[in-house]
């Protein structure tokens, strides 16, 4: 671990990640640090995060906190870099049976209270389904979160408290944070470094794409 | 009690039913006349064959021979197994977990019924240990093939459900836990459904034909209670084996759900 900007420590190493035809990808997020990806549909985004999860095949190394992912146990290593699929799956018949513990404030800053935990999960809307994805996530108190278009599916101010949450949890647990994306003005107020995926290269954005 | 033997002539009385099926079958144009004749052929030269198998097993008492026997029926099952799963396992799993599971719990039932239950003396003679392990082998068999079916099928529609539980840091074991359960249980329904409608809707067609040899009925009885408990265990144990060893291999060395072990369609 070496000391970076603002004498912070390193979280996540991604070392010479090579997935299905894209790498080699080397980016180190340091604590609180969150990233930003973009690039076209099918360029990758969403392999590039199974990838990191592990829950995909790859090869080179990856890091959290100095230590190798194949010294963790695969479960423990996806429990604390962990994946926010686009599309969330629920298996049970309430929300709440699918929540360890939940956190009462956050709930209620994505606008829920704790009746939602009763209600089946069949009644969610796709939006509500998203944003109680993210709060089941959190739940487990990830190191690294790997979040794949998580405000697809919501309107502008449910998607700011989305960013507001998640910019929150970052800071007060020093957790890093890739998130990836199709809206280039949200990755830029969520995130200080942005990349993009094309043609099997990951690499830092041009500034002139902004303009 | 005597028996009364069955002559040539009496089966051919009885194969007039096929005849007048398939002669049915033309008239209502079911398509179905051929396949009625080579049923009923496959059947006749079948069990002649097997026949004439047992009546030679019999006569020489030969350990070796039943080992032989018995892994024919062995792979027969196995490849049988293997046929009708849709999804099938690649390469030398296919047939590889349905057989390895099947024989472990097939022969150990048939071993522990014969040397502990019955008891005759030696406990390979044939005229005990093919119609047993016969039985115990059909069933596995099924409870297996279902068994198996329903898990890759299940894995293969809830993939993203698997993955999702695997994303949220479940272990593989607990995100295909459901799954799991819910292959074996369907493994055992038929069993479980033949036991319980034993005698009162069904008479089990071993009983039936000990009844018909000649057999006292409460002889009968004893050994068809017998035999569908040893059904019951092969079967179960044999389902659970393989639906836990073709769920394993679903999942590689870092827990990662490998549908590529499955062969496309």
């Amino acid at each position: 671990m070496r000391d970076r900007k603002n004498g912070k420590l390193d979280r996540l190493k991604i070392d010479s990640l090579y997935f299905y035809n894209i790498g080699p990808v080397d980016i180190t997020l340091c604590r609180s640090e969150s990233i930003g990806i973009t690039g076209p549909s099918g360029a990758g985004k969403t392999l590039f995060l199974r990838a990191v999860a592990d829950i995909d095949d790859h090869s080179g190394n990856l890091f959290l906190d100095g230590k190798e992912s194949r010294e963790f146990q695969p479960n423990i290593w996806r429990r604390e870099v962990s994946m926010l699929p686009s599309e969330s799956s629920w298996w049970f018949d309430s929300v709440g049976e699918h929540f360890n513990n939940i956190n009462k404030i956050w709930l209620e800053m994505l606008g829920f209270d704790y009746t939602v935990l009763k209600w089946n999960v069949s009644r969610l809307s796709s939006g509500e389904r998203q944003r109680l994805a993210l709060l089941r996530l959190l739940s487990n108190n990830p190191k690294v979160l790997l979040l794949d278009e998580p405000t697809a599916n919501l309107d502008i101010k449910n998607a700011l408290k989305v960013e507001k949450i998640l910019t929150i949890y970052i800071v007060e647990t020093e957790s890093s944070m890739i998130w990836a994306g199709h809206d280039i003005e949200q990755l830029k107020r969520i995130s200080e470094r942005q990349f993009i995926i094309k043609k099997g290269v990951l690499q830092a954005m041009p500034e002139a794409s902004f303009f | 009690m005597h028996i009364i033997t069955l002559s040539p002539f009496d089966l051919s009385m009885a194969s007039i039913l096929l005849i007048l099926l398939s002669l049915l079958s033309i008239q209502m144009k079911l398509g179905l006349a051929r396949q009625i004749i080579v049923a009923g052929i496959r059947t006749t030269v079948q069990l002649l064959f097997i026949g004439f198998v047992l009546k030679a097993l019999f006569a020489h008492s030969e350990p070796w021979l039943l080992i032989l026997i018995a892994c024919i029926m062995l792979l027969a099952a196995g490849r049988e197994v293997m046929t009708r799963q849709k999804r099938k396992f690649t390469g030398w799993w296919s047939m590889g977990v349905g057989t390895t599971t099947m024989s472990i719990s097939s022969f150990s039932i048939t071993l522990f019924a014969l040397t502990l239950i019955i008891k005759n003396e030696p406990w390979y003679e044939p005229r005990y240990a093919i119609p047993l392990l016969g039985m115990i082998l059909g069933n596995t068999m099924t409870g297996i093939a279902i068994g198996l079916d329903r898990l890759t099928q299940t894995v293969w529609e809830k993939r993203m459900m698997i993955e999702a539980r695997l994303m949220l840091g479940q272990t593989w074991t607990q995100a295909i836990g459901d799954i799991r359960r819910e292959s074996i249980r369907s493994g055992l329904i038929p069993i479980l459904n033949s036991m319980a409608v034993a005698g009162i809707v069904s008479l089990p067609g071993m009983m039936t034909g000990q009844i018909l040899a000649g057999s006292p009925p409460m002889e009968a009885v004893k050994y068809q209670i017998l035999i569908m408990f040893l059904i019951a265990g092969g079967t179960g144990l044999g389902t659970m084996a393989a639906v836990w060893m073709g769920s394993r291999r679903m999942f590689d060395e870092r827990q990662r759900l490998s549908l590529n072990r499955l062969k496309k369609i």
